[in-house]
């Protein structure tokens, strides 16, 4: 997607050159095949690192908390989403922000190619018009990019960024809505057996907190796992205290989570973090009407009180 | 070179009856993800793979281990030490980059002024069989670091696989032992001459990785260096790097405890963790993740060399491949190498 990379380009610079912003967050090439890697740019002259392909999948809107600079973001729809949240909940000013809208065609699971692939290396990557070209000791094959995408980029319904400065290509193609037919699959099965899947999910967690240090709404200055005093929360990998990790974290994200997938990214052990979390923008959507990140103006329904809110589940566990 | 011949056909065999008499681990792929585990079949091994995700470090330095339990009643307390498995331990399949973090790892808990016990049951009554990598992962860098893909140190046998066999090199006296009590015949010198070039071919693709000259003197002259700011303003500050890390080692000791009785337990603790240097008086030294990714570097390749005269990174690459963003340690440290002014 080299125009896209050009448009990019072209608008930090001139936002760098009119000392609009103070920084620009974007992506660069990563230094392994199939990765991009978030870029920091303050200075003219490196604008041409930023980039853009279909490996820059993490959520930029994690650097924004708290700046103090005048900063501009290259953001997908996701970002967006999370940049949306984040002004709601003070964590950053529109009026610092710049947003260099990307609208999105979705980004590629690595870790799928990289299986496909058998155990052999990818050395080099070249994407073309929906297409991925990958070469290695002895192979070259072209696979399709739109098989390959993330699972939430493949249920999203917000690639074009909801709000923006610049959009540097044109309208992406939207999905009607998310079926969440994942979900009602999951709700179909009994207490019993969503309990067995849950616990084996979590039995592969490590602890490691790369779920919540890549969620872009993952801010709290102490995490309650981190909290000493009193302890909440065993430090072991009892699987107990995994699973108060996962569950604690799921509700903490309900009404704010804009189903990016940067935590299950990030997993290095494959653990299915999103299952909880879907659930509940599920359940947000339906008994709130609230789709997270869509608009500054809407109140997230979990820092109000309305007397006709659903609550029904308070007398029928 | 001492070697036997072990047929690829006889591996299973060889399995099954080393299960007899040890607890044996060796790469599984579950859910597309390879790791130890342990195995109760020849047939769940799964040989043909890079790496693991995770080194089997957890074998001799789990991620959560009871010291001991303790209860009080009535004014009594009573201590119990958990009870520890009899049998030996042994790794098959491991990399080498992963049999040499043991000896990384001895250093720190086999030293001349502490001795961690719990560690030391488990190290010695491991016993490696390795092997070596054919084929490199392009983020390897063992080679930078004092190994090579077909290094020997840490390992009990080396198995270099020259086709449809393996060279069992004998490392130590515990790996001359296993092989003596199993008839396999000795190495010709046309297979080890095969081995040889095996070896050399796989050495020679081993990635250029990290600049070693002079790294240390810049590391600990850069210390207050800008560049530590712009080299670590992506990371997020999980644990992935210090979590799939062979080497790293750092640890916390807690009390699990309802009332009066619980279990004083070991958890792996991360340097990358802002809670890791925070202090009663809630002063943190390490702030930011300036700070803590430095820190990381340092340890492994500075203040390691001070204590213990060797880096403290074995080139595994995990860290690198693993890394939610990307950040590199290749490009960091080079980075640092390549600083002008700096001595």
């Amino acid at each position: 997607m080299p125009e896209v990379s050009d448009k990019i380009r072209e608008a930090a610079r001139s936002l760098l050159r009119q000392h609009k912003v103070d920084l620009v967050v974007g992506f660069e090439r990563g230094s392994i095949p199939l990765r991009s890697t978030p870029c920091f740019v303050r200075r003219e002259e490196d604008v041409d690192r930023l980039i853009w392909d279909s490996f820059c999948e993490n959520n930029l809107a994690k650097y924004l908390v708290k700046r103090a600079e005048r900063v501009a973001i290259v953001g997908k729809g996701c970002d967006v989403r999370a940049v949306v949240e984040l002004i709601k909940e003070n964590q950053i000013s529109r009026e610092q922000l710049f947003i260099i809208g990307v609208p999105c065609q979705g980004m590629v699971d690595r870790r799928r190619v990289e299986a496909k692939l058998d155990g052999r290396e990818i050395l080099e990557v070249s994407e073309t018009d929906g297409e991925l070209e990958l070469k290695g000791d002895g192979f070259s094959e072209i696979v399709s990019r739109e098989e390959f995408l993330y699972p939430c980029c493949k249920t999203c319904t917000h690639r074009n960024p909801v709000i923006s400065d610049v959009l540097v290509a044109d309208a992406a193609a939207e999905l009607d809505s998310d079926s969440h037919l994942d979900v009602a699959e999951f709700e179909a099965r009994s207490a019993g057996e969503r309990w067995e899947y849950l616990s084996r999910e979590f039995s592969k967690c490590i602890r490691c907190y790369a779920c919540r240090n890549a969620c872009p709404l993952c801010y709290c200055q102490e995490c309650f796992v981190d909290n000493s005093r009193p302890q909440w929360v065993g430090k072991s990998t009892d699987a107990s205290d995994v699973a108060v990790f996962h569950i604690m974290r799921a509700f903490h994200l309900a009404g704010r989570c804009v189903d990016c997938g940067a935590c299950e990214r990030a997993c290095p052990m494959g653990v299915d973090i999103r299952k909880l979390n879907r659930k509940l923008v599920k359940d947000v959507k339906a008994r709130f009407d609230y789709e997270t990140g869509l608009s500054l103006d809407q109140v997230a329904p979990l820092s109000t009180f309305r007397p006709d809110d659903p609550e029904e589940f308070m007398l029928d566990p | 070179m001492r070697a036997k011949i072990i047929r690829k056909e006889d591996i299973a065999g060889l399995l099954e009856s080393l299960m007899e008499e040890y607890e044996v681990f060796a790469p599984v792929k579950r859910d597309g993800l390879v790791l130890f585990e342990r195995i109760s079949s020849a047939s769940e091994v799964f040989l043909d793979y890079q790496n693991s995700l995770m080194p089997p470090k957890q074998l001799t330095f789990p991620q959560t281990e009871t010291l001991f339990g303790y209860s009080s009643a009535k004014g009594e307390v009573k201590i119990e030490v958990p009870h520890r498995e009899e049998k030996p331990q042994l790794i098959f399949g491991i990399r080498p980059c992963d049999a040499s973090s043991f000896v990384v790892l001895d250093r720190v808990f086999d030293g001349e002024d502490y001795k961690d016990t719990y560690y030391l049951e488990r190290r010695e009554k491991t016993i490696t069989v390795s092997m070596g990598c054919v084929k490199p992962r392009s983020t390897c860098f063992c080679s930078s670091v004092a190994g090579g893909p077909f290094s020997t140190e840490g390992s009990d046998l080396l198995l270099i696989d020259i086709g449809d066999k393996y060279i069992a090199q004998i490392v130590s006296d515990k790996g001359a032992q296993l092989l003596e009590k199993r008839r396999f015949r000795d190495a010709t010198e046309d297979e080890l001459a095969s081995a040889a070039t095996v070896v050399k071919a796989a050495e020679a693709s081993v990635g250029p990785g990290v600049e070693m000259d002079g790294l240390k003197d810049k590391l600990d002259s850069s210390f207050d260096d800008p560049i530590w700011h712009q080299l670590t303003e992506k990371c997020l500050s999980c644990g992935i790097c210090t979590f799939l890390c062979p080497t790293c080692h750092c640890f916390d000791i807690v009390d699990e405890a309802v009332d009066s009785n619980g279990e004083r337990i070991r958890i792996w603790d991360s340097c990358q963790f802002p809670l890791f240097t925070l202090q009663a008086s809630g002063l943190n030294p390490r702030p930011t993740v300036k700070e803590r990714f430095r820190q990381r570097m340092m340890h492994k390749f500075s203040y390691f060399l001070d204590k213990y005269s060797r880096v403290g990174c074995v080139g595994c690459g995990r860290c690198i491949t693993e890394c939610p963003v990307n950040l590199d340690l290749r490009q960091v440290l080079n980075s640092v190498s390549r600083l002008e002014g700096v001595k």
